[in-house]
C-alpha cells in the first residue's frame, strides 16, 4: 500500500473517525509511554541476533558435562561427542549445500512457545508491530484483523506448543542433573555451571507453570471447582503463579541465552566453570 | 492549600471543537472531577460532563486525562506536579455529543447482542444451590460498573471503526466468561459464538484493558484468555474435539 | 420549541420515571403484564444511585440462622421505625422480600453463598438475625445489574418474536421530566426533554410510576449522587398528590469526612457488622454511653461481651456500633459537638485493630479501594474518619400499600425511596433495596391493573403547550439569578438549619429563607442553549429540591418531639401522642401546607406479634388496651 493511501485510510478511521471528538494529535499522553516497548524491542532483537549467530556457529556448545540449552538434545550427526542424549535420529540435515546447525532443529519449539505465550504477544505486538504502541496511543494500521486469519490464527494452538514445552523442560532438567557430574564423568560434584543449568530449568518450569493454557488445562477449563477439589487447588496455585508469567517469561529468556554463553565460555576456557565439590 | 491549574478542556461538538485554556482554584484532596464543577459553577455554566456517584461506584464521569482514559472523580489533582497543564478531552473512542460527553449507545447495543442468562428449566426461585467456589469467577466479572474505559481503549475498535460491528469489546467478553462461568448457564454455544459472532478472534492480548479497568478486574488473564482457551478446546485443538465426541465432557465437567 | 409539529411523542401503557431498582423492578412488572413501558431515567442506563448500596438486601430466607421469618423482620423494621411505619407497608414488605431476592437469583445476581450453596446473609445494624443477602459489599451494584440485564432479556424475546427490540419496552436515557401531565383529574402522560439535545419530549400514557429516589442533594453534605434532587417527590407534589412525613430524614452514621472531595461518600455499615468499632479523639469507644433504654436488653453494655459477640452471638448482646443508624449519628453528632472529635470534625472508625489486612481486604474489598484511591487511607492499617451525612429520606409519597397508588392523583404511582410509609421514622440498613424490589413490583402491578381498567387518557395541546412554555421559560430571561449559587445557599440553609438537630427557631428560619430562595429562583437565567446544559438542568432540579425543602422544614416545625429521622433539641423525648400522627404535606400551587392524619393502627394480628412491654414504651395506655384494630 503507497504511504499516502494508508495516510487518507489512517485520517478517516480510529480516533481520527468521523463524529468523534475533533482531536489532532494521536495521543495527548505526556508520559514517556514510547520506553516500554522500546525496551521490548532492544531485549527480543538483542536476543534474536545473539540466539541466531549462536545457532549458525554450531560449536562451542557442549563442555562436558554441561550442555548449552539452544542445542539440548542434540539430536544431528554433527553433534560434538557426549551432546547426544537422545541419540541422532535425524543423521543431519542439509540446506543449499550448508549443514543445518543442530540448534535450529530444536529451537523452533520453545520459539513457537514463546511466539505464542499470551504475554510474549502483548509484547510483540505492542513494540514491534505497534498495534498499539501503548494504550490509547493510535496505531499506524489502516486495517486490523486480529488472530483471526493465517498466519496469526496459529496463535490458538498455544496448548500444543505448551505441551513440547514440557518435554524440553524435562530434558533441560536431566541436563541440569547431569551438570552434577565432574568432567571425568564422575557423580557427585557440583560447580557454577550446575548452578547455572539448575536455574534455567527452574526458571523455565516456572514460565510453563505460569503459562495461561497451564492454566486452562489444569483447571481453567472447568465449570464446578467444587466437584474437583484437587484441580481446584492446583489452579489457585497456577493462577497465583500466572499473575507472575511475564516475569518468568522475561527472566527465563534472559537465563536460556546466558546459560548458553556461560557453556560456551567455559567450551573456550575450562577453568571457568569453578567446581564447589 | 489552594493551588491554582492550568487546564486545557475539550469543549465542541460532533462538527467542530477544541481544547480551550482554563486556570482554576484546586484545594487539597481534590479530584479532576470537582475542578471540573468548579469550572462549570464559575467559568463555563454550560460545559458539559457526565458524572453521578463521583465515588467510582457508577462508572458515569469517563473522560481522557492527558490522554489516558479515566474517570475523573478517581483522578487525584495531587498526582500531577504543580506546572503541568492537565488536559481534558472527551472519550475518543465513540462519538462525542457535546463537550466532555460521548454518545455510548454502541455498548449498549453490544450488550443486547449476548444472549442472556439461560437457567434449568423447571428450576423455581429459591432453589439453586451454588458453592462460593463456583461463583467467584464471574462475581469477579460482575464487579463491573460499566464505564466503558475498556471499550474506549481498545485499539480495535478505537483505531478502527469498521471493527465495531464485529467486535463486542472487552466488557462484553467479561460479560460471555461472566456467563459460560456460571455454574448453572444453559447456553453451551457461547464459545463458539465469543469466537464467530463477537468477536473474540480480534483481540490481540495487548491487555490495555486491564490496564484501565478502574475495578482492576483482570479482563484479560481471567476472562479473555480462559474465553480464547475455551474456545480453542472446541475449535483449535483436534484431539480435546475428538476426545469431545467420544464422551460428552460438557456433562462431566 | 414550543411548535407541536416536531415535538418528540411516544404513547405508552405506563411510563416509569427513574431507572433505579425501584423503576426497573416496575418496568419488569408491567411488561410481564402485558404492557408497553417506557423507562425514563436522567442518566444512563445502569447509572441509578442504586448502585451506591453496599451492605445487602433484608429478607428473612433463615439461610443463616432459621429462626429468622417474616416476622422477626417485620418486629425489627418496626422497631427501626420507631413504630410510625405504615404497618402494611412493612408487613408487604417482610412478606416478600425472600421471593424478591430468590427471584434476583433467578435472573442472574449471584449473592455470596453458604457452606450448603445457598444465599449467604450477613448481620446488619437493627436486623436480630444475619438477613442481608449481599455480595461482597456491592450489593446494589449487583442489584441494578441483575434488573438491567433482565430488561435486556426481556427486550431480547420482543426481537425474536416481533423482531423489534424495543416494542414493548424502551429505555429513554438522559432525559428529563418536568411535568406530570393530567385530564380529567386523572394521569395522562409526563412531559421533559432530552438532556443531550435539549429537545422536549412527550410520554402520552394512562398510568406513570414514580420511582426517581431521593433528595440528599438539598443538603449540603450527602452520599446521594447529583440525581437525588427530589424529582419525583415534587413532581407528585405538583401533580396533586401528598408527600408523607418528609421530615425524616436519615443522616447515614459514617460518611467519609475527609478528604473534601469525597466528603459525604459512604462507610458502609458492614465495616461495623464485620468488627469496626467508633472511638473519639479521645480514645474512647463512646457508643456504650449511647444506648437508649428501649435497646438495654438487645445491646452489649460493656467491651468485653460487646467483642464476644462477633464468635457467639446467641449468648452475647450486639455491640452498640450496630445500633440503628439514627442512634449512631446522634451519638457521632454529639462527641463531635463536645469537641472528642477528629481534627476534621468526625470520629474513627477502625477495623485494623479487629481483622487482619487479608480479611478486610476479602469482606470489604469496596472500601479498601474507596479509601485508597480516593482518600489514600488504608483501612487495613489505620482508621477511617467518619461522621454523618444524608443518606436516606424515609417520607415521600404518600401510597396505598397494597398497588403503591399515590394517594389522590388517579393513574400516578410511586414505589422506592420516593415513597413514604415503609420505613416510618428511621430506615433500617438493608431494607432499602428490598423496599426497591417488594413495592417497585407492587407499583407495575398496580399500574398494569389500573391500566387495564381504565384505558388511554389524551394530553390535551393546552397541557403540551404550557409545559413547553415552562421548559423554555430559564432561557427568556438574562442576567437573572445563577442556578449555582441559589442551590449552594440552598445547602446552606438545609444543612444549618433543617439538619441532624433541629429547633424550631431555626425551622421558622429556614422556611421564610426557603421562601425567599424560591422567589428568586423564578428569575434564573441560563447561559449557553439547550444541548447537554448542565446549568439548564440545575434550574429544574432545584425547582424541586426547593419543594422538597419547604415540606421538610414545615414537617419539621409541627412535630413536637424526637423520633428516628427527626430530632428537635427543644423537644428531646419520643412522645407516644406523636406516634399517631403522620404529617401529609400538600402544594397548593403557590406554598407547600402541612396537615396532621392518623396514623393507621396496628391490626390486632400484627400488635400480637409484639411483647406488650415492648410496644408500652411506644403507645399509650389506650393504645395497648384496645390491643390493636381489628
Amino acid at each position: 500500500m503507497q504511504p499516502r493511501l494508508g495516510r487518507l485510510l489512517l485520517m478517516a478511521t480510529g480516533v481520527f473517525s468521523q463524529g468523534r471528538a475533533k482531536i489532532s494529535e494521536r495521543t495527548l499522553r505526556t508520559d514517556k509511554w514510547w520506553i516500554q516497548p522500546l525496551i521490548t524491542v532492544g531485549v527480543l532483537l538483542s536476543f534474536i541476533v545473539y540466539a541466531t549467530w549462536r545457532a549458525f556457529e554450531g560449536a562451542h556448545y557442549y563442555a562436558e558435562p554441561l550442555i548449552s540449552p539452544f542445542y539440548s538434545p542434540c539430536l544431528s550427526t554433527t553433534c560434538v561427542e557426549g551432546s547426544s542424549l537422545l541419540g541422532t535420529p535425524f543423521g543431519h540435515i542439509v540446506i543449499f549445500g550448508m549443514v543445518l546447525s543442530p540448534a535450529f532443529i530444536i529451537l523452533i519449539f520453545p520459539l513457537g512457545f514463546r511466539m505464542t505465550c499470551y504475554y510474549y504477544r502483548k509484547a510483540y505486538f505492542r513494540s514491534f508491530w505497534m498495534s498499539p504502541p501503548a494504550c490509547a496511543v493510535a496505531e499506524p494500521h489502516a486495517k486490523y484483523t486480529g488472530e483471526t486469519k493465517a498466519p496469526l490464527i496459529v496463535n490458538n494452538g498455544h496448548r500444543y506448543f505448551f505441551y513440547i514445552g514440557l518435554v524440553f523442560n524435562t530434558l533441560l532438567t536431566i541436563d541440569a542433573l547431569l551438570a552434577f557430574k565432574n568432567p571425568q564423568g564422575q557423580w557427585g560434584h557440583m560447580s557454577i555451571g550446575t548452578v547455572v543449568l539448575l536455574l534455567n530449568a527452574t526458571f523455565l518450569w516456572g514460565y510453563s507453570a505460569s503459562c495461561h493454557s497451564c492454566r486452562h488445562a489444569i483447571g481453567g477449563r472447568l465449570r464446578h471447582f467444587s466437584k474437583h477439589p484437587f484441580r481446584y487447588k492446583a489452579w489457585t496455585v497456577v493462577s497465583r503463579l500466572n499473575q507472575k508469567h511475564q516475569n518468568f517469561a522475561w527472566v527465563s529468556l534472559i537465563w536460556v541465552a546466558f546459560s548458553d554463553f556461560f557453556v560456551r565460555m567455559v567450551s573456550l576456557h575450562p577453568t571457568w566453570n569453578k567446581y564447589f565439590f | 492549600m489552594a493551588r491554582t491549574l492550568k487546564l486545557r478542556i475539550w469543549r465542541g461538538d460532533d462538527k467542530t471543537g477544541g481544547l480551550q485554556d482554563v486556570t482554576v482554584e484546586a484545594n487539597h484532596g481534590e479530584v479532576v472531577l470537582d475542578i471540573i464543577h468548579r469550572v462549570q459553577a464559575t467559568q463555563m455554566g454550560d460545559l458539559a460532563v457526565r458524572w453521578n456517584c463521583k465515588a467510582g461506584k457508577c462508572g458515569s464521569c469517563s473522560m481522557e486525562i492527558n490522554g489516558k482514559p479515566r474517570l475523573a472523580c478517581m483522578t487525584q489533582v495531587a498526582a500531577y506536579p504543580e506546572d503541568e497543564t492537565i488536559t481534558i478531552t472527551p472519550l475518543r473512542a465513540f462519538p462525542v455529543i457535546k463537550d466532555l460527553v460521548t454518545d455510548v449507545s454502541f455498548n449498549f447495543k453490544k450488550a443486547m447482542e449476548i444472549p442472556s442468562l439461560q437457567m434449568p428449566e423447571g428450576l423455581k426461585p429459591g432453589e439453586p444451590r451454588m458453592q462460593q467456589v463456583d461463583v467467584e469467577r464471574s462475581q469477579e466479572f460482575r464487579k463491573c460498573i460499566e464505564c466503558f474505559l475498556c471499550q474506549n481503549t481498545c485499539h480495535v475498535i478505537r483505531d478502527h471503526e469498521e471493527n465495531k460491528k464485529s467486535f463486542a469489546g472487552p466488557r462484553f467478553f467479561i460479560r460471555i466468561a461472566e456467563l459460560d462461568m456460571h455454574p448453572l448457564d444453559m447456553l453451551r454455544n457461547r464459545k463458539k459464538t465469543a469466537q464467530e459472532e463477537h468477536g473474540l478472534g480480534l483481540c490481540n492480548i495487548t491487555k490495555c484493558c486491564t490496564e484501565v479497568c478502574p475495578e482492576h478486574i483482570k479482563i484479560t488473564d481471567n476472562a479473555i484468555i480462559p474465553m480464547k482457551e475455551r474456545v480453542a478446546d472446541e475449535k483449535y485443538d483436534p484431539i480435546r474435539w475428538l476426545g469431545s465426541k467420544i464422551r460428552r465432557r460438557e456433562e462431566v465437567l | 420549541m414550543s411548535s407541536s409539529q416536531t415535538l418528540e411523542k411516544h404513547k405508552y401503557d405506563v411510563v416509569i420515571i427513574g431507572a433505579g431498582g425501584a423503576g426497573l423492578r416496575a418496568a419488569v412488572e408491567a411488561r410481564e403484564a402485558g404492557l408497553s413501558v417506557a423507562i425514563v431515567c436522567k442518566s444512563l442506563f445502569g447509572k441509578a444511585h442504586t448502585v451506591m448500596a453496599e451492605g445487602g438486601a433484608a429478607a428473612s430466607m433463615g439461610n443463616v440462622n432459621d429462626n429468622d421469618n417474616w416476622m422477626v423482620h417485620f418486629r425489627d423494621t418496626m422497631r427501626g421505625g420507631k413504630f410510625l411505619n405504615h404497618y402494611r407497608m412493612a408487613e408487604l414488605h417482610a412478606k416478600e422480600a425472600p421471593d424478591r431476592i430468590w427471584e434476583l437469583e433467578m435472573w442472574g445476581a449471584l449473592f455470596d453463598r453458604t457452606q450448603e450453596g445457598k444465599i449467604s446473609q450477613r448481620n446488619f445494624g437493627g436486623h436480630e438475625y444475619p438477613r442481608l443477602a449481599h455480595v461482597g459489599d456491592r450489593t446494589g451494584l449487583e442489584l441494578i445489574r441483575t434488573m438491567q440485564q433482565r430488561i435486556v432479556a426481556l427486550q431480547q424475546q420482543d426481537a425474536k418474536e416481533f423482531g423489534d427490540a424495543e416494542k414493548n419496552m424502551k429505555v429513554f436515557a438522559e432525559v428529563t421530566i418536568t411535568e406530570i401531565l393530567k385530564e380529567n383529574g386523572k394521569v395522562s402522560g409526563a412531559y421533559g426533554y432530552r438532556r443531550e439535545t435539549g429537545s422536549e419530549v412527550l410520554f402520552e400514557a394512562p398510568a406513570v410510576v414514580i420511582a426517581t429516589g431521593g433528595v440528599g442533594k438539598t443538603f449540603k453534605i450527602t452520599s446521594n449522587s447529583w440525581e437525588g434532587t427530589g424529582d419525583g417527590h415534587a413532581l407528585a407534589l405538583k401533580a396533586g398528590a401528598n408527600l408523607v412525613d418528609m421530615e425524616f430524614l436519615q443522616f447515614h452514621p459514617t460518611g467519609m469526612v475527609w478528604p473534601l472531595s469525597v466528603k459525604g461518600i459512604l462507610v458502609t455499615e458492614s465495616v461495623r457488622g464485620e468488627g469496626g468499632i467508633l472511638t473519639n479523639s479521645l480514645g474512647e469507644r463512646f457508643m456504650f454511653k449511647y444506648i437508649p433504654d428501649v435497646f438495654k436488653d438487645k445491646y452489649a453494655d460493656n467491651e468485653a461481651e460487646a467483642d464476644r459477640w462477633y464468635l457467639d452471638q446467641d449468648n452475647n448482646r450486639r455491640p452498640p456500633e450496630l445500633l440503628p443508624r439514627d442512634e449512631v449519628a446522634r451519638a457521632i453528632n454529639s462527641e463531635v459537638k463536645a469537641g472528642r472529635g477528629t481534627e476534621h470534625g468526625g470520629v474513627f472508625l477502625d477495623v485494623s485493630k479487629r481483622l487482619s489486612a487479608e480479611v478486610i481486604k476479602k469482606r470489604l474489598p469496596s472500601m479498601w479501594h474507596q479509601f485508597y484511591e480516593l482518600a489514600g487511607v488504608d483501612i487495613t492499617k489505620e482508621p477511617m474518619e467518619v461522621g454523618p451525612t444524608c443518606h436516606y429520606v424515609m417520607g415521600g409519597v404518600e401510597v396505598e400499600p397494597d398497588s403503591a397508588a399515590a394517594v389522590g392523583v388517579d393513574g400516578l404511582f410511586a414505589a422506592g425511596e420516593v415513597a413514604g410509609g415503609m420505613h416510618g421514622s428511621n430506615r433500617l440498613g438493608g431494607n432499602s433495596l428490598t423496599d426497591l424490589l417488594v413495592f417497585g413490583r407492587r407499583a407495575g402491578k398496580g399500574a398494569a391493573e389500573y391500566v387495564k381498567g381504565h384505558g388511554a387518557n389524551p394530553v390535551s395541546e393546552s397541557a403540551i403547550e404550557k409545559a413547553s412554555a415552562k421548559i423554555e421559560a430559564p432561557f427568556t430571561r438574562t442576567g437573572g439569578e445563577n442556578a449555582y449559587t441559589l442551590h449552594q445557599e440552598l445547602q446552606e440553609i438545609t444543612h444549618n438549619l433543617v439538619g441532624i438537630i433541629r429547633t424550631g427557631a431555626e425551622l421558622t428560619e429556614a422556611i421564610a429563607k426557603i421562601a425567599d430562595i424560591r422567589k428568586r429562583s423564578a428569575n434564573i437565567s441560563v447561559t449557553g442553549d439547550r444541548k447537554f446544559n448542565p446549568g439548564f438542568h440545575l434550574a429544574f432540579d432545584l425547582d424541586n429540591m426547593l419543594l422538597v425543602a419547604e415540606s421538610t422544614a414545615k414537617s419539621a416545625l409541627l412535630r413536637e418531639e424526637s423520633r428516628g429521622g427527626h430530632t428537635r433539641d427543644d423537644f428531646p423525648g419520643m412522645n407516644s401522642t406523636w406516634r399517631q400522627v403522620n404529617h401529609i404535606a400538600s402544594f397548593d400551587g403557590d406554598k407547600v401546607n402541612i396537615k396532621a392524619q392518623a396514623l393507621p393502627a396496628l391490626p390486632k394480628e400484627l400488635f400480637d406479634l409484639f411483647d406488650v412491654h415492648e410496644l408500652e414504651k411506644y403507645m399509650t395506655s389506650e393504645e395497648i388496651a384496645k390491643g390493636g384494630s381489628k
